[in-house]
């Protein structure tokens, strides 16, 4: 039956079926007539020059279509791939921006840098003709890690970057952390790296590209969380084509996390060689390609140091981070660890004054950019991290020193030292609630059972905050973006009375199908059934930002809702009319329109269909159409939170770390439903949980090849990883969204690594630990256990 | 190389090359593309379809081997064509939340029928051990788990009349 389903229900998903059947459309299940192939030749080198590529025995080989360098780049003169952000340094100057060509100009920087693209009439002709292709490379020394590529002798990427240095970046009030630090009753300090990661969604890349000479006219379908964005970047900056000579379709994405919210060289180089050949052109990347050409996330070392009174208030908090950008700068690349990193610090508490700094690396690594949590991931591990030294330290106990200086709920709004102001929040309550919900009074019964099974059991916590809702455009651009983060939406009611949204943010699993008709149905009192939602289509869809950074139900869901207002306002416009009443005496409400203290009334089918129907319109102040759009443009960042715990048990003889348990409460704001917010936490929070424990990024440091190159040698979570996870929401409403929401896909990345860590280190800390490195896999834990047995050696 | 085999419970004869795997003449000549494939080392399941009754991930089968055999894909697995109903375990998925991006999705429910059909009341520890040959990065599993439950309650039901 089709009914109004509001905010706050849990209807199934509209898009469900075509998943469930094998009905999605995938990029790589598209087929276009005449189609060829195309594979990318990729650097098998860290770093090298190129001293020259003879395409002679490639381009004889059978099927080849064409075959194109980075030469070809250059003599079309085509553009490098553009970062959207740039900042800046301690000395004021901008950051370091070495171009980023889209096949290598003279050099690769790293295992995978593109070289060439081969296109024939199959798949298995372009592959065979890429093994043709003679590529003369002089191989240089290569550096890998942050810590030596900043050392006098590191080998350089680029001869106009000393040092191997990005960007000197720094955040916060220097000399009134000192004075904290002069204060302090005790200093608590940690080192630590966050382990570089790959985020690997189900779907590889993939493109498909074509020309239509006729019209003059591209279309590309990629595999993207924002089309619109590629569109941009890529038309404008990089292949330098009219922007509305260019398509480009996101259809159904099998999953982005990140991985697929950058334009990529592959999109361009696609939709640049399909003119060339004039026939369609597939690209799909195998995994392994994926592995070495993803971009990848995290990649931080850091060294924290917290001051603290006599009685666990934090004084100070000093942070300095050595932060890997890989071989170039990609879309949001240098944006990650600083301003999504930096403004972190704070959590829910009232440190009073934070500094930090941050050195922004080059290395022969694939480009890092932003993953599931970006930035944010790391500040709350970080500082969830030395809050747990720290109460050791002291013989606080964890929870008490939180208490002590959490930001109480009546605090809100809250000005933290670095940047952002927190809108509302209650991290208390949702401390309380966590505690309560993971049953923590009985940890000690649970640990003294795992003790007489020879196990060791811990118990973690991580009380966070993050900023999402990406972003209010004014203080983005403050702070580096060359761009807007707003969001838009059409509101397209057809004369039947049904609906069609259109927007610009981009469904890859979040359920906005669901979600925003929900919305719709809520606000218009329409069914829910009776509203379609339409995304990932340049030509279909106006504009949009789209789907990363926790962004599409705050920021384009209250485009959205403004949009819905909008067509409220203009269906009073028509029910006046048609009523013979004044606009304001007009009421709506659950999808009628009414004259005010009458029974005089008109359904939103009726308005809809008399919209289209001007027979008797008074036109001079009435348009026809039923039809509205809304930008938004958000005036804050959104700051879900929460409190994650977690409970391990440790077999000493194995080294082996179970997650027993997982609670988290969080504070998402409004839910519009429940069931895809859930699913969201279980989603994100597993990632974190992979981060923790399995999975880790690993360079060869001399010849710098990637080590962890498949499903086989980089662990990804399975199912028999896990317990079954308790998730809740304790919301405080946002006050500033239209409808109080704040985002919820990222929180469960951002808080579940330091709540494991925190459980692990609990675990082992009658062995005298104070930190363990993540991922904790069996072999780390079981030496640390091992070291610890022998007196004064832990590590 | 000519073999017969039944896809999707209809008798099926075609010409292959032998070194064609399974995944690839799925999506490449049949066009059934709800077969997906994830990795290159058979480690994600996504393209796990029923060879025979048992799920098997399909880029680790040659075509050749199909001969004689019977082949389920997502597409084949209500068996009503050109209706909109769902298998039951296909039903379990949508009900409880089973799938966010879909990419596994049809991995997971053909592996999930054959885990059921061979334990009809498994536990959550059997469902997430059968689970470990495919890998879902959006769910957590949780809800997969949940599905599969529900999933193998509802096939094992006795047939209700319409």
């Amino acid at each position: 039956m089709s009914s109004i389903i509001g905010i706050g229900k849990a209807p199934r998903r509209k898009e469900d079926f075509r998943f469930l059947t094998g009905r999605g459309s995938y990029v790589a299940d598209m087929k276009r007539p005449d189609m060829t192939f195309g594979v990318f030749v990729r650097s098998p080198h860290a770093h090298a020059i190129v001293r020259g590529i003879d395409k002679t025995h490639a381009l004889a080989s059978p099927g080849v279509q064409a075959i194109l360098t980075g030469k070809d780049v250059a003599a079309d003169g085509l553009g490098s791939l553009p970062c959207g952000w740039g900042i800046h340094g301690t000395d004021g100057l901008p950051m370091k921006e070495p171009p980023f060509p889209m096949l290598a100009q003279g050099k690769v920087r790293f295992v995978g840098d593109m070289v060439a693209f081969v296109v024939a009439d199959t798949l298995k002709e372009a592959r065979a003709a890429a093994e043709l292709l003679a590529v003369d490379y002089e191989v240089l020394p290569a550096v890998v890690g942050v810590l030596e590529a900043v050392r006098a002798d590191a080998p350089l990427l680029f001869d106009d970057v000393p040092n191997n240095l990005c960007c000197d970046w720094e955040l916060g009030d220097k000399a009134a952390v000192a004075a904290g630090f002069r204060k302090a009753a005790h200093v608590a300090r940690l080192s630590l790296v966050n382990n570089r990661l790959i985020g690997n969604p189900m779907e590889p890349r993939a493109a498909i590209a074509e020309y239509d000479r006729g019209r003059d006219h591209y279309t590309l379908w990629t595999t993207s969380q924002f089309p619109h964005v590629v569109r941009f970047l890529m038309a404008a900056l990089v292949l330098k084509l009219p922007e509305q000579k260019v398509r480009v379709v996101a259809p159904d994405v099998g999953g982005g996390f990140g991985v697929k919210q950058f334009h990529y060289g592959e999109e361009a180089v696609i939709t640049w060689a399909a003119k060339k050949v004039e026939r369609p052109i597939k690209w799909v990347a195998d995994r392994s390609e994926g592995f070495v050409s993803d971009r990848h996330g995290r990649d931080h070392v850091t060294e924290a140091e917290l001051a603290l009174d006599e009685n666990g208030k934090f004084l100070a908090f000093k942070v300095k981070t050595l932060a890997n950008m890989g071989g170039y700068l990609s879309t949001f690349g240098p944006n990650i660890p600083t301003n999504l990193y930096g403004p972190l610090l704070s959590g829910v508490y009232t440190t009073p004054a934070i500094y930090c700094n941050v050195k922004v690396v080059f290395t022969n690594t694939v480009p890092v950019d932003a993953y599931r949590g970006a930035g944010r991931p790391e500040a709350t591990f970080v500082l969830e991290r030395i809050v747990d030294v720290a109460a050791a330290e002291m013989k606080i106990d964890r929870i008490e020193l939180r208490r002590r200086n959490m930001i109480a709920r009546d605090a809100y709004p809250y000005q933290t030292p670095v940047l952002v102001e927190y809108d509302s929040g209650d991290p208390l309550g949702c401390l309380e609630g966590a505690l309560t919900a993971a049953d923590a009074a009985g940890f000690g019964a649970r640990k003294i059972a795992s003790e007489r099974a020879g196990r060791f059991r811990g118990l973690g916590f991580s009380t966070y905050v993050e900023a999402c809702g990406l972003a209010p455009s004014r203080f983005a651009g403050r702070l580096g973006a060359r761009g807007g983060l707003y969001e838009s939406a059409t509101v397209r009611v057809h004369p039947t009375g049904q609906v069609t949204v259109l927007i610009g943010t981009h469904n890859h699993g979040q359920g906005h199908e669901t979600t925003f008709a929900q919305i719709v149905s809520d606000k218009l009192g329409v069914p829910f059934d009776s509203v379609d939602i339409v995304f990932g289509d340049t030509d279909r869809v106006q504009f949009g930002m789209g789907t990363y950074g926790s962004r599409s139900l705050v920021v384009g869901g209250a485009a959205l809702s403004k949009a819905s207002d909008k067509v409220i306002v203009k269906g009073k416009k028509i029910a006046a009319h048609l009523l013979e009443a004044g606009e304001h005496d007009i009421q709506f409400e659950t999808g009628v329109f009414s004259v005010a203290g009458t029974d005089r009334r008109k359904s939103f089918a009726e308005i809809a269909g008399a919209a289209y129907v001007p027979h008797d319109y008074p036109l001079e102040i009435l348009e026809p159409g039923l039809e509205e759009q809304a930008y938004y443009d958000p005036v804050n960042f959104t700051y879900p939170g929460g409190c994650h715990i977690a409970e391990v048990e440790i077999d000493p003889e194995t080294g082996i770390v179970t997650l027993e348990k997982y609670t988290a409460v969080d504070d998402v704001g409004t839910v519009i439903n429940p069931m895809i917010v859930a699913g969201q936490l279980h989603g994100g929070i597993v990632q974190g949980v992979g981060q923790a424990l399995f999975e880790n990024a690993v360079y060869d440091e001399v010849s710098g090849q990637l080590l962890s190159g498949s499903f086989m040698d980089y662990c990804m979570p399975r199912a028999d990883h896990l317990p079954n996870m308790t998730v809740e929401t304790h919301s405080t409403f946002c006050t500033h969204t239209p409808m109080g929401v704040k985002g919820c896909g990222e929180v469960g990345t951002i808080g579940s690594p330091a709540a494991v860590i925190n459980a692990v280190v609990d675990a082992l800390s009658h062995l005298g630990v104070h930190h363990v490195d993540m991922p904790a896999t069996p072999n780390r834990i079981w030496r640390i256990i091992q070291n610890a047995a022998i007196p004064q050696a832990a590590e | 190389m000519i073999i017969n085999f039944t896809l999707n419970g209809r008798p099926r004869k075609m010409d292959v090359e032998p070194a064609t795997l399974v995944s690839e003449l799925l999506r490449e000549t049949l066009n059934l593309t709800g077969t997906h494939v994830g990795c290159d080392t058979s480690q994600c399941g996504a393209c796990t379809v029923l060879f025979n009754g048992d799920a098997v991930k399909s880029c680790t089968l040659l075509a050749p081997s199909l001969d004689g055999a019977a082949l389920t894909t997502i597409e084949g697995l209500s068996a009503t064509s050109g209706s909109n109903r769902l298998h039951p375990m296909q039903e379990a998925f949508h009900e409880n939340h089973g799938l966010q991006c879909g990419f596994c999705t049809p991995g997971m429910v053909m592996t999930a029928v054959a885990l059921a059909t061979r334990n009809p009341v498994p536990t959550e520890a059997e469902i997430r051990h059968g689970l470990e040959g495919n890998l879902c990065r959006c769910t957590g599993y949780q809800n997969i788990v949940a599905s599969i439950m529900a999933g193998a309650v509802a096939m094992n039901a006795p047939a209700i009349g319409e």
